[in-house]
């Protein structure tokens, strides 16, 4: 497996921050490509699956406590 | 001060029904003396006390005996729990529950799990409806002492398969705590249940009055000190003009609950569609039509709990959210976080018998500006 394409660092950023984080950067990336978000706040976990699924973007997992990878699907 | 506006967070604390004005004023007038004692006036408390409980209990079909009033619906889920457990602690130490509880059940979990026993939660399905093959699994694993199922979600709305769940207990032997806060005096909650409790602000009585059901050849064994009152399950004395006025409230809107189901469902309906329709990037949660009459939520993509609950707040709306910061926590609402659903930008609008159709309206359309100010300010417009 590759590593992500990009990293977004949203450490110390309250949700929904880091959501709109994402939304901004990932439609900027080309599509297959993985962004990594950093995000410390406990909301992410369920908030960046949750906006992926809404959005119709993969969902690639939780990599580690305070970082998750979605990858542009369209 | 009076509080005006449109007040839509009934699931927290319905106001007060005047039926229940009416009663506390009486009560207070001769319910005051303490109705353990011998001399007229604590006859006359321990009339009011009996009768309180004769009404209570015949509404939610249960023998007066059964029952005991407590100082709030926290109080009462954590003497059912505790006390629960307690009395099986021969059976099994381990604690099955749901993992959209009440947080005062869960609360009761942690205590117990910090003096040497155990629990286990059992998800929910994205729409907040209790899996019934792993609730089944996990009561019939062995050393189950206690299992709890809230009748339905305070925050989602979505009504739990209680009758299954009872009957998956009762193959086990092990008895079922119901967790009913937010059905009693609005919707009937099925039978199979051992323990039970509600809380008499949710149907619009007044606050600081639970009701802990402990039905006959329950094991039950109270985690307090020992007390004799409320037949050793509830100690100190009760507030007895609130549970006289707590039952007043109980049997009228028991009278009025189908219609007012009925009404209220309709509105509930169309704050679902219209949400929906009207809000981009919303997601309405909780199940579509298996679900308390009287509550719905939804999540606003890139808007921020707080934020959005003041906005509305300035409008005159008074509403709830699971969102993380809404409460004293900095965690998003457990419940939410369980069905995998947006957590931030929730907001829980909760009926009660005074809400009107224009109200709703008013709230409906306001809403999208509202939200779109938000997500302008946020600079997430657009996304
Ligand atoms: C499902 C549920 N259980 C228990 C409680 C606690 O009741 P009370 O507010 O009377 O302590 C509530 C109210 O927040 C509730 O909604």
């Amino acid at each position: 497996m590759t590593g992500p394409t990009e990293v977004l660092d949203c450490l110390g950023q309250r949700c929904p921050l880091p959501v709109i984080a994402l939304a901004r950067r990932l439609p900027e990336l080309p599509v297959g490509a993985v962004l990594r978000v950093l995000a410390d706040d406990p909301a992410a976990a369920v908030d960046i699956p949750a906006w992926c699924r809404m959005r119709g973007q993969e969902f690639v997992g939780r990599v580690s406590p305070t970082s998750y990878d979605v990858r542009r699907e369209r | 001060m009076t509080v005006t506006g449109a007040y839509f967070d009934a699931a927290t604390a319905a106001p007060l029904h005047p039926v229940a004005r009416q009663a506390l004023l009486a009560a207070l007038e001769d319910g005051w003396a303490d109705p353990n004692r011998l001399y007229t006036q604590a006859r006359r408390a321990r009339q009011l006390l009996d009768a309180a409980r004769a009404v209570t209990a015949d509404i939610l079909g249960v023998r007066p005996d059964e029952l005991s009033f407590t100082a709030s619906g926290t109080a009462a889920a954590h003497a059912a729990v505790l006390g629960g457990l307690a009395g099986r602690h021969r059976a099994g130490r381990t604690f099955v529950h749901s993992a959209i509880e009440h947080s005062a059940v869960l609360h009761a979990a942690q205590r117990h799990v910090a003096a040497g026993g155990a629990a286990a939660s059992v998800p929910v399905d994205r729409l907040g409806r209790l899996d019934p093959d792993a609730w089944a699994a996990a009561v019939a694993a062995p050393g189950v002492g206690l299992a709890a199922l809230i009748s339905a979600s305070h925050e989602v709305g979505t009504v739990q398969p209680v009758a299954a769940a009872a009957e998956a207990c009762a193959a086990a032997g092990v008895p079922l705590y119901v967790d009913a806060a937010q059905s009693v005096g609005r919707t009937p909650v099925p039978e199979g249940w051992s323990l039970l409790s509600a809380s008499a602000h949710k149907w619009g009585g007044p606050p600081g009055v639970g009701v802990l059901v402990v039905r006959k050849g329950t094991r039950w064994e109270s985690p307090y000190p020992a007390d004799e009152r409320e037949s050793g399950r509830t100690p100190g004395v009760l507030d007895l003009p609130a549970v006289v006025a707590a039952a007043a409230a109980l049997r009228a809107v028991t009278a009025d609950a189908a219609a007012e189901a009925t009404r209220l469902r309709a509105l509930v309906d169309r704050v679902r569609t219209t949400v929906a329709a009207t809000v981009p990037d919303v997601e309405v949660v909780g199940h579509p039509t298996d679900r308390l009459p009287h509550l719905v939520t939804f999540s606003c993509l890139y808007v921020d709990g707080e934020a959005l609950l003041h906005a509305l707040d300035r409008r005159g709306f008074a509403v709830s959210s699971g969102s993380s910061c809404t409460a004293s926590t900095l965690r998003p609402s457990h419940v939410l976080e369980a069905m995998g659903v947006l957590s931030h930008g929730n907001v829980r609008v909760s009926l009660h018998r005074d809400t009107t159709e224009a109200e709703v309206d008013r709230f409906l359309a306001e809403l999208p500006q509202v939200v779109a100010d938000l997500r302008a300010e946020a600079g997430a417009a657009g996304l």
